[in-house]
């Protein structure tokens, strides 16, 4: 799932640096992602995974990390 | 420091060509999950206009986000709608947990002015913070008066 996660950030992310110099709980806003950006990260997650992050979800928060995205995917895929 | 209300304010800017590939991408689905049904049908024309005018109401959002100050669980993005008014000017409706936080801040009044030039759109949001805002800083005054030992 993680290098599914960073392929996704590296394609939508609009990253200045490397993705794969981001640690998992690194803040991925600071890293250089928009907002916008990480609108473009959640629906690619969807197409990829076949979820849909319901409207509590659509927040920053919940694309600040890595580890952040993990998490809620996985909440999503074992629900 | 002024008893008087206090005043917040938001900017921020949006690039119409990642909004138009957005669309491009997503599509509807891209729309609909940011954007309230009155923003999507308050935007349009061409696809170019159409993309110009969400890309600063995606700043708007931001924008607000940026008044509100939110710690922690940020606001959805549909809960801060651009209500466009027929004579052309827009004003921010919040719904939500952007209410909330709205009020837990004693923000009584939200105004919002939006721009798009040269693939480029921003836009700028005040705020006008009443009772909770200022009794704090009245209570800030009070506390530091009491720390300089004067009255």
């Amino acid at each position: 799932m993680d290098e599914t996660i960073r392929n996704i950030l590296a394609e939508h992310g609009r990253f200045p640096v490397d993705v794969a110099s981001i640690s998992d709980d690194s803040d991925l806003f600071q890293a250089g992602m928009t907002s916008h950006a990480s609108v473009n990260v959640m629906l690619a997650l969807e197409d990829e995974f076949d979820v849909e992050f319901p409207e509590s979800m659509l927040r920053k928060g919940t694309f600040e990390s890595v580890a952040a995205i993990r998490s809620a995917l996985s909440e999503l895929i074992g629900s | 420091m002024s008893a008087g209300p206090a005043i917040r304010v938001g900017a921020d800017i949006a690039t119409v060509g990642e909004v138009s590939e957005s669309i491009a991408r997503f599509g509807g689905r891209y729309l609909r999950r940011i954007y309230t049904e009155h923003e999507i049908a308050s935007c349009t024309g061409p696809p170019p206009a159409a993309a110009a005018s969400l890309a600063a109401r995606f700043a708007a959002k931001e924008a607000t986000i940026k008044v509100l100050r939110p710690v922690g669980h940020q606001p959805d993005w549909r809960s801060m709608e651009v209500r466009r008014d027929p004579g052309g000017w827009c004003s921010m409706s919040l719904s939500g947990h952007a209410a909330v936080l709205a009020d837990e801040a004693g923000i009584a009044e939200l105004a919002v002015s939006l721009t798009h030039e040269g693939g480029l759109a921003a836009a700028v949001v005040v705020a006008l913070c009443h009772e909770a805002s200022t009794a704090r800083e009245q209570e800030e005054g009070l506390s530091q008066t009491r720390a300089d030992g004067t009255r």
